[in-house]
């Protein structure tokens, strides 16, 4: 189980996230929506300990991760981890079978003699097949994503954090990811987060959406819940409206009687 | 004007600190963890054999054109061109063989230590390193830390013998110094203590240069303009220190005995 009490971070004056509470239970899915810049990236980056937050609880485990600062049992506990970048972040300097094995020499006790089958068997997990002697500089945006997404999955993590999957994927591609997460959760009670604007793919996969407006949680519900919130915010960002509480303004996003951004 | 000097001072204790933090996170990996061993190999090959060519031909020329320029010099003052060799000898191995090879490896390998790690950074693969269980100082400095500390003093140790050798070409060929002078001069001379004084200001040029370049990279901000700058900044400031810790290396040395 994570659980995030009062989560808050700041760069700089910007302040990020204004004090967030989200809990998300073993072997469910919650999924983030919100505008870009609001902090939803941020958040998750806080839950895994790439960012460190100015104040708040992150609890995993009955552990605060905030309160580690063992370098040792803080990699320990990411072990449990897996994460999806935006945009893939794979190492320019391997291969795709090289990087996604990557997370078997490090976060598991499997033998090396079966990183090539687990690898094609990810690869081909993710509808990629007989590419693992390629260079990601020769893959496609999309490619990337699901070699990235074979990464992710190789070391089996109790617990995966998705930043933007469907992002740069066809629709049919989007769909399948779709599957995926929900396959992870049923097959292997995977516990998962996940950054999405896709609205289709929040409402298939998640047990629970979170919606963060301006560093601040707007409506934290079912899929039931936000297809029929009367909340403005909500329902302006759901319909897609561009007239609504939710200001688009150069700098980032501001929401009405919000002067902090 | 206050406020201009404050936060430079601010911005500069900044920095020390985030250093501090990155020397005592490597100690504590190296300590704590397995050493990348392939890691460290591939490193030690391209900081250090694949520097040597570049090595070998800055020392010769410069052993060349310090024959060259002294033996002109004792020629014109004592009409004939004396110890050549042991000025040759006592200005590479203690002061010109470490230092050339330091900006060497520093305009070689050190741009391209921060280039890679800097990258790394911006494109969110060294944040991927952490996600997939391991620390970035631990698969990308360490190595980096352990094979300029090697490789460093061994290119030194090949910058030495060549620019002796280049002092001696030009000696004997160009300034008809016999070969026995010339060798005596350097063998008679020069001492255990001297090499042991460019040795070991060869590993603190390492250290500075692993510790500025790796910095740099790991602190990257801002794209493709972000990785030149930082890279320029990685040069820049390696050669200045180069230059700074040769000489209090060297006033301690000396005050050693060494």
């Amino acid at each position: 189980m994570i659980n995030v009490k009062n989560l808050k971070k700041s760069f700089e004056k910007n302040r990020v996230l204004k004090g967030v509470s989200i809990s998300v239970d073993e072997g469910k899915v919650l999924s983030i929506i919100g505008s870009s810049g609001t902090g939803k990236s941020t958040f998750i980056k806080c839950i895994i300990g790439l960012l460190k937050p100015d104040s708040g609880e992150i609890i995993v485990d009955d552990k605060d991760i905030t309160q580690i600062s063992d370098d040792y049992e803080l990699m320990e506990l990411r072990k449990n981890f897996g994460y999806l970048f935006q945009e893939g972040a794979l190492f320019d300097s391997m291969s795709v079978g090289e990087n996604v094995a990557f997370g078997l020499k490090y976060l598991t006790k499997v033998p090396k003699s079966e990183y090539k089958k687990i690898v094609a068997e990810k690869l081909a997990l993710v509808g990629l097949v007989g590419i693992e002697n390629m260079r990601p500089s020769e893959l496609s945006g999309g490619m990337k994503k699901r070699v990235s997404l074979a990464r992710v999955l190789a070391p089996s993590p109790k617990y995966i954090l998705y930043d933007e999957p469907t992002s740069g994927l066809d629709p049919i591609r989007a769909d399948s990811i779709g599957y995926l997460i929900l396959d992870l959760k049923k097959k292997l009670n995977v516990t998962s987060i996940v950054i999405t604007h896709d609205m289709s793919l929040a409402y298939k996969v998640s047990d629970k959406i979170a919606m963060l407006c301006g560093g601040n949680l707007v409506l934290h519900g079912t899929p039931k819940e936000f297809k029929t919130t009367k909340n403005a915010m909500v329902r302006q960002f759901v319909d897609g409206k561009r007239e609504g509480p939710i200001k688009l303004v150069p700098t980032g996003i501001k929401t009405e009687g919000d002067d902090n951004i | 004007m206050f406020a201009y000097i404050g936060r430079n001072v601010e911005f500069a204790l900044e920095q020390a600190g985030r250093v501090s933090e990155m020397i005592r996170s490597a100690f504590f990996w190296l300590i704590k963890s397995k050493l990348e061993s392939q890691q460290t190999f591939l490193q030690g090959v391209r900081i250090g054999v694949a520097s040597l060519g570049v090595t070998v031909l800055t020392s010769l020329f410069t052993g060349m054109v310090l024959a060259l320029q002294s033996g002109t010099t004792a020629q014109s003052l004592f009409n004939e061109p004396v110890y050549v060799g042991v000025i040759v000898g006592f200005s590479l191995v203690r002061e010109l063989g470490p230092v050339l090879t330091a900006f060497v490896v520093t305009g070689r390998a050190g741009a391209a230590i921060t280039a890679e790690i800097g990258t790394m950074k911006v494109t969110e693969q060294v944040d991927a390193l952490y996600t997939l269980g391991t620390d970035p100082i631990k698969y990308l400095v360490i190595p980096r830390y352990i094979a300029c500390m090697v490789m460093l003093p061994l290119l030194t140790v090949f910058a030495n013998f060549f620019g002796i050798f280049g002092g001696y070409l030009v000696s004997v060929k160009g300034l008809g110094v016999s070969s026995y002078t010339y060798i005596s001069d350097v063998r008679t001379f020069l001492n255990v203590e001297d090499f042991m004084h460019g040795f070991l200001k060869s590993f603190l040029f390492a250290f500075v240069i692993a510790t500025v370049c790796c910095y740099n990279g790991l602190h990257t901000k801002g794209g493709a303009e972000g990785v030149g700058k930082a890279t320029t900044a990685s040069v820049v400031t390696s050669m200045i220190l180069i230059l700074v810790v040769d000489y209090f290396a060297s006033s301690i040395l000396v005050s050693l005995g060494i």
